[in-house]
């Protein structure tokens, strides 16, 4: 499976109307997070969050994907 | 500063009340003559009400404020017979773009859909909405304004309100059965009153420049966050009417707005932006900062509050003219039925829950849209330009980019008007669903299925070939057009005429057997605000007289 980067996000049983919305659910969602947190606490919750959320995923393939285009996107060159 | 336009002075004349020293009595007053005052007396005198409108001015709205007018208000101005005007002023357009840094991310379709009559958004300087709309207002014999008014007391009753107005020539009382506030986002009335309104206030400032020029910038929004000439802060520019230029600068909450405001200093960010050899002048500029907050309650007894007075919002996603236009569409018809008799006055606490709904969806997105304008740590930021980053490429992560998500109207998906379905449908025209426009073919001439709905409960009938409309379901049509709470009845189809002299709707393109999942038989009762009430597979007038009932309160 490659990785998807096409929108992606809901909520089961959820009725959307506006295609903005539930990206815009989750990004609240995760800026609320991190509501009254040090940047360190911040960077903490974050490292956490990765680790959990690649263990959801599991296949390392699509990881390596991830990892890649995240890192890609702020190195000059590699 | 240059001026595009000419305000106009709006005679003050004695009233009645004073140059024959009695008190008044009207039906209903409404307060306020700004976009959405103007559109409550409108609506009201156009069904019939004898309507006072007063305001303590005399002329429109000073300097450019409100600018974007929504798809969803152009239909509710058409219905009020003056969106016309406002779409050949106003400037049409449907793409918006954003940047960051230097680059384009990303852009989107206000309106990817054809076949709607109205655009996405049309922008237009306040004061030409509501000179229009003092225009339209004129025509209405029943329609009284009166300017440099001032309501200076309020005291309500059960069964009326009492107000005392200040004029030039002295003060005067008036009584009203109704009384509707549109006195803006400082509301004296809800001062006077001493309802709460609650929220939050933004710490940032935001500079506004109107600015008139001759530039080759396309009819888009765009959208900047962290450009080359304004670091670290957001920027918006839109093209309104008379070749002004609406640019919104983030400020920051350390900046000094008396400072800002100076020519010498808002010129130099001007120029950066646009480059040093294009000429413009200045038409207006202001700094301001925002609130989101809401009345608790809409509606206290005979004291009706719309638009700004209610609910405001951050000015990301134009949500406050376009939310109060839409206060007005869910209002006169309650109000009408109650004034009538024909509904109790606990369908004014409907007004309430679906406004009320609705202003938490634009409180809701506002906020949104500014927390992502304008994070609020660091951590808010690195996610924010993380996701712009990501977005010249990464489709999913163009969906998050939210630079303001322009206003649209609620779905009352939760309101207690509606009927629950009973069948299956596709698609979003749910019961308490804004109705979606579709070209039509018609007797009357009409191009638009909007243009045919409003103003009165009608229900659109659904066959194949009107032509074939059986007597029984033609009896059971024209029944519904009798009673206290009458149903126009119109048959929609893809061909023919329907017998007994029944309206009918040729579904030109088969837009309206797409949007509303139409099969023959289907049945929508539509409300007087185009919002769907129920639905059908088939026929049942028992069934669209309870729906009717429901949808007025009167179950």
């Amino acid at each position: 499976m490659a990785l998807n980067t096409q929108p992606n996000l809901f909520e089961p049983g959820k009725r959307y109307f506006r295609a903005f919305s539930p990206g815009d659910d989750f990004y609240e969602a995760l800026i609320e997070t991190h509501r009254d947190l040090s940047d360190e606490q911040s960077e903490m919750v974050n490292a956490r969050l990765i680790l959990l959320l690649a263990n959801h995923i599991g296949d390392i393939a699509v990881l390596r994907e991830a990892m890649s285009i995240a890192r890609a996107g702020v190195v000059a060159k590699d | 500063m240059l001026s595009t336009y000419q305000y106009p002075k709006f005679e003050y004349v004695r009233p009645p009340e004073i140059a024959e020293g009695r008190d008044g009595h009207y039906p209903v007053v409404i307060v306020g003559a700004g976009p959405v005052g103007l559109c409550t007396a409108i609506d009201l005198a156009r069904q019939g009400r004898q309507v006072l409108l007063l305001d303590n001015d005399d002329t429109v709205s000073i300097g450019s404020r409100g600018v974007c007018y929504a798809k969803r208000t152009l239909e509710v101005l058409d219905r009020l017979g003056c969106g016309e005007e406002m779409v050949q002023k106003g400037v049409s357009w449907n793409v918006g773009r954003t940047f960051f840094r230097e680059d384009e991310v990303f852009n989107f379709n206000l309106c990817p859909e054809p076949d709607h009559h109205r655009p996405g958004m049309i922008n237009l300087q306040q004061y030409y909405l509501e000179d229009y709309l003092v225009q339209r207002a004129r025509k209405l014999p029943n329609l009284e304004m009166r300017f440099r008014n001032n309501v200076i007391a309020v005291t309500p009753g059960e069964k009326q309100a009492s107000l005392r107005v200040e004029t030039p020539d002295g003060a005067y009382t008036l009584t009203t059965d109704w009384l509707v506030v549109a006195d803006g986002a400082r509301s004296p009335i809800r001062t006077m009153l001493g309802l709460d309104i609650e929220g939050k206030v933004f710490m940032d400032r935001f500079l506004i420049a109107d600015v008139v020029m001759k530039a080759d910038f396309p009819t888009e929004r765009w959208f900047w966050f962290d450009p080359p000439f304004h670091p670290n802060q957001s920027v918006l520019l839109h093209r309104q009417a008379d070749n002004v230029f609406r640019i919104d600068f983030q400020l920051g909450w350390q900046a000094d707005p008396e400072q800002e405001k100076k020519p010498e200093n808002v010129i130099p960010r001007i120029q950066a932006m646009i480059g040093d050899d294009r000429e413009f002048e200045l038409e207006w500029v202001s700094v301001y900062t925002f609130q989101c907050r809401r009345m608790n309650r809409f509606n206290h007894g005979r004291v009706l509050f719309v638009g700004d007075s209610a609910h405001q919002v951050s000015p990301f996603g134009a949500r406050g003219a376009n939310s109060g236009i839409q206060d007005a569409d869910n209002l006169v018809w309650k109000l009408a039925l109650v004034m009538d008799g024909k509904a109790p006055a606990t369908l004014l606490d409907t007004y309430g829950d679906e406004r009320g709904f609705a202003a938490d969806e634009n409180i809701m997105n506002s906020t949104r849209s500014t927390d992502f304008i304008t994070p609020k740590s660091r951590t808010s930021r690195t996610f924010r330009n993380a996701v712009l980053g990501l977005a010249e490429h990464h489709p999913f992560a163009r969906a998050l980019v939210n630079s303001g998500r322009l206003s649209v109207p609620s779905f009352l998906v939760d309101s207690r008007l509606n009927t629950a379905d009973d069948a299956v449908f596709a698609g979003n025209m749910v019961p308490g669903a804004p109705m979606d426009d579709a070209p039509i073919e018609s007797v009357g001439g009409e191009p638009w299925l909007l243009q045919v709905l409003g103003d009165r409960f009608q229900l659109l009938h659904y066959v194949a070939d009107a032509a074939d409309l059986d007597a029984a379901s033609v009896a059971a049509l024209q029944s519904l057009a009798e009673g206290p709470i009458p149903v126009e009845p119109i048959v929609v189809a893809a061909r023919g005429r329907a017998p007994a002299g029944l309206r009918t709707l040729i579904d030109a393109k088969g837009r309206i057997r797409e949007r509303y999942d139409l099969q023959p038989g289907t049945t929508y009762l539509a409300r007087p605000d185009q919002h769907v009430a129920a639905r059908w597979r088939a026929l049942d007038p028992a069934r669209v007289r309870a729906a009717v009932a429901r949808a007025t309160c009167n179950a």
